[in-house]
């Protein structure tokens, strides 16, 4: 129950709207800080929007999203926060410094530089005609730049840039250790194949070094030894690396086996929230994705006089 | 030659034409190409407006023609579907330019000494009158475009944003050169007068990168078409203004502008002034001097461009230009501002157009507005498509062959012996110009160059194929 104990990230009462219909209904839930969190549910349940709205795509109808870099999430210091008409409040200005921030104020990239929330995306989204390396090169864009003196001093070949740079290369090279794509670093990211764009997608997303990784569909499309792959690397991501996991999974094989907690989603509503096992067995959990059984249609069907 | 044999003979060789075709089918292709052959050439060819003696209009029916014009396409249709074979494959004309490494390297940098060279070059071989001639019209006004077209490249071909009024932020170069050069510095401190160009080279840039940034602003929304489309009207609003702004621009009528001079020195002497060949003894006459002067200023600022842009490639904001034009959406996952990015690329693609206004208008010694019509925006951009988006080397060739040829049309006058003293060979630029794009367009889809260069690299440097590298969504 780490989630409720110290949470990473508190959703409350997020609401999402396009135009007549709603998405996301009055949803709240926690990520707790270093868990693997799944976000499960039909198609069409919300999943994917919520994501939107964590990560800044979409700006929430209404609600609040909170997170915390460091430390617990502070009742009082959200309230405050919320009183305010500030986004966040860090302990300095120097980027990647821990602090409070409430998402739903923050635009996409600064959620991603300030807040280190880092996504994948459903429908992969990498930087195909650059090559494996340069896409994890870009995503340390923020460091680089600073680094850079806003281009200015790596325009004429400052030590420091290049100092820069070769730190980079460096955390690239570690990240492509992790995803098995070091013998592929020099070529386009549009030129391999779909297991392969899958894992440098998060070793990207990991590049921006994140505290929370909200993972899209991470397993969709690959073969039963790339899913055991892919379970032991999130693993390895939340172990080594302290970065909480936030994914949207349809595998139920991955889901049970990595999660540490759940989060079920249907039309927008959460039906259910806990740690796998209770999951599994809540009976509207089984109905949501099984269906009931005519038994008890019979029940329902009876109770309203039909 | 049986049926069954000569069917598999067209698909594993492909000399013969393929029997599956009947003769038939053959017949009702040609008819309608027939059919299609009338229903143009009636309305074009079946009868003539003609005054007659009452000086009335009389149509003259000319069936005969149209019956020609018909049996032309049919036949030649029918001759072709018999004669010529569909089935052959298909020769490449153009292979990819897949130039090995050392060669890929070669290359740019003898085109660098080549281009240093030249006017040396031209000179032993056409002499002093003939020089000026291919310094100026060939050298100088390539070179122009060659600057042009890099700075564009970064907005188009680096960051994916289509622009088709650049011209605007070389108009702003040119005017913030004449303005400045020809009104504020005599009025102000006249004794700068000389050093004029130094003076507003820097203003301009930085004048036509605010002009960047603020169409930026507006289009930072915008995608594919409607960038497109709004980016064009800029380039019309600047050039409108600068037609009715009288008062500051002197309208269509335009400005003249103090001749550039060698560091102060000028280079013909109007009021008695030391001139450059007062101090240096130079063979030759002042106008030689300027143009090779101007040559290499043009020269050193193309090469200044393209050295920005190599290193600013390997820069982290121009590896985000890149990753904007492969997928916005993922830029701003990873905490890029895509905001900033793309304004950066507007200003830095107009700072390079301002300085290429800035000397336009210094070597013309006259601006107006006819010189920043959309034709100008749309050469320019059609350099960048044909070099191949990205490539500064393919841009160049692009430009050397585009708007040298359009030169080269001027030096046909030959021709006449042929067609006749009122044929103008340079008024069939355009036309040659726009079949020139078609077939690259056929042939080479991504340009000269069609792959990309990575800006970094742990073993070996592959070159990306085309394939792969997006075109930016605007």
């Amino acid at each position: 129950m780490r989630w409720l104990r110290d949470p990473l990230l508190v959703v409350e009462g997020l609401t999402m709207r396009f135009g007549g219909l709603i998405a996301v209904r009055n949803l709240s839930f926690s990520v707790g800080r270093g868990d693997i969190t799944s976000l499960i549910g039909p198609n069409g349940a919300g999943k994917t929007t919520v994501f939107n709205c964590i990560t800044g795509f979409y700006k929430p109808t209404s609600g609040l999203m909170a997170l915390s870099t460091e430390g617990p999430i502070d009742a009082d210091a959200v309230a405050t926060l919320t009183a305010s008409s500030r986004r966040y409040v860090c302990l300095d200005d120097r980027m990647g410094s821990a602090g409070l921030f409430l998402l739903e104020r923050m635009p996409d990239f600064e959620i991603a530089r300030r807040a280190r929330v880092a996504r994948t995306f459903q429908n992969i989204r990498l930087f195909p005609g650059m090559t494996v390396l340069e896409n994890l090169i870009v995503a340390q864009h923020n460091p680089l730049m600073r680094a850079s003196g806003l281009s200015l001093l790596g325009l004429f070949g400052a030590e420091s840039y290049k100092r820069a740079v070769a730190a980079a290369v460096d955390v690239a090279r570690y990240w492509l250790d992790r995803i098995d794509l070091t013998a592929r670093a020099d070529d386009a990211a549009g030129a391999l194949p779909y297991g392969d764009q899958r894992r440098l997608e998060i070793g990207r997303a990991m590049c921006t070094d994140p505290v929370l990784l909200c993972l899209d569909e991470p397993a969709a499309g690959l073969n039963p030894r790339e899913s055991l792959a892919l379970n032991n690397l999130l693993r390895t991501i939340r172990d080594e690396h302290g970065t909480s996991i936030l994914l949207i999974e349809h595998d139920m094989s991955v889901v049970m086996e990595i999660s540490d907690h759940v989060v079920v989603l249907e039309y927008g509503i959460k039906i259910s929230d806990g740690t796998p096992d209770s999951v599994k067995n809540d009976p509207k959990v089984v109905a949501a994705y099984l269906g009931v059984e005519d038994r008890e249609v019979a029940a329902v069907a009876a109770e309203v006089g039909l | 030659m049986s049926r069954k044999s000569s069917t598999m003979s067209a698909g594993s060789q492909g000399g013969l034409p393929p029997a599956s075709i009947s003769m038939p089918e053959i017949l009702k292709d040609a008819a309608l190409w027939a059919l299609v052959a009338l229903g143009l050439s009636f309305p074009m060819l079946a009868f003539r407006t003609e005054r007659n003696l009452a000086l009335e209009t009389a149509l003259e029916p000319r069936a005969l023609l149209v019956a020609i014009t018909v049996a032309a396409a049919f036949f030649g249709r029918l001759l072709w579907r018999l004669y010529a074979h569909p089935s052959r494959p298909k020769r490449v004309l153009f292979p990819p330019l897949d130039l090995a490494d050392h060669h890929k390297a070669l290359a740019p940098r003898a085109g660098i000494v080549l281009l240093v060279l030249f006017p040396i070059i031209a000179l032993l071989l056409t002499g002093q009158g003939g020089a000026i001639k291919w310094i100026d019209n060939f050298g100088v006004q390539i070179l122009i475009y060659v600057m042009l077209a890099w700075g564009l490249n970064i907005v188009v071909g680096l960051a994916g944003l289509l622009d088709l009024g650049y011209v605007a932020f070389y108009a702003v170069g040119a005017y913030t050169y004449a303005i400045i050069a020809a009104y504020v510095i005599p009025a102000t401190v006249p004794v700068l007068g000389p050093w004029a160009f130094w003076i507003c080279l820097p203003l301009a840039g930085l004048l036509a990168a605010f002009w960047g940034m603020l169409l930026g602003f507006p289009v930072l929304r915008l995608r594919g078409d409607y960038l497109a489309i709004v980016t064009l009207a800029f380039g019309e609003i600047i050039r409108i203004v600068l037609i009715n702004w009288v008062a500051l621009t002197n309208g269509n009528a335009g400005i003249q502008t103090p001749r550039i001079t060698f560091f102060g020195l000028p280079f013909t002497s109007r009021s008695g002034e030391t001139t450059l060949a007062d101090i240096i003894p130079l063979p030759g006459t002042p106008a030689v001097h300027r143009s090779i002067f101007l040559y290499y200023v043009i020269l050193a600022l193309a090469l200044l461009v393209a050295v920005v842009t190599q290193r600013m490639r390997r820069l982290p904001i121009g590896r985000a230009w890149e990753a904007l034009r492969e997928d916005e959406i993922a830029c701003r996952s990873l905490g890029i501002n895509t905001v900033n990015t793309k304004l950066t690329a507007f200003a830095m693609g107009a700072l390079f157009g301002g300085l290429a206004g800035a000397f336009f208008g210094a070597r013309q010694g006259f601006v107006n507005p006819r010189s920043f019509e959309f034709m100008e925006s749309a050469t320019i951009l059609a350099i960048v498509v044909l070099g191949g988006m990205g490539s500064l080397f393919g841009v160049a060739v692009a430009a050397i062959v585009i708007i040298g040829g359009i030169e080269l049309l001027r030096e046909l006058d030959w021709l006449k012996s042929i067609f006749g003293p009122s044929f103008d060979p340079a008024q069939y630029r355009m036309l040659i110009f726009g079949f020139a794009m078609v077939l690259m367009m056929a042939w080479r889809p991504r340009g000269l160059i069609a792959s990309r260069e990575p800006s970094i690299s742990l073993g070996e440097t592959k070159s990306i194929s085309g394939a792969h590298v997006q075109e930016g969504h605007g």
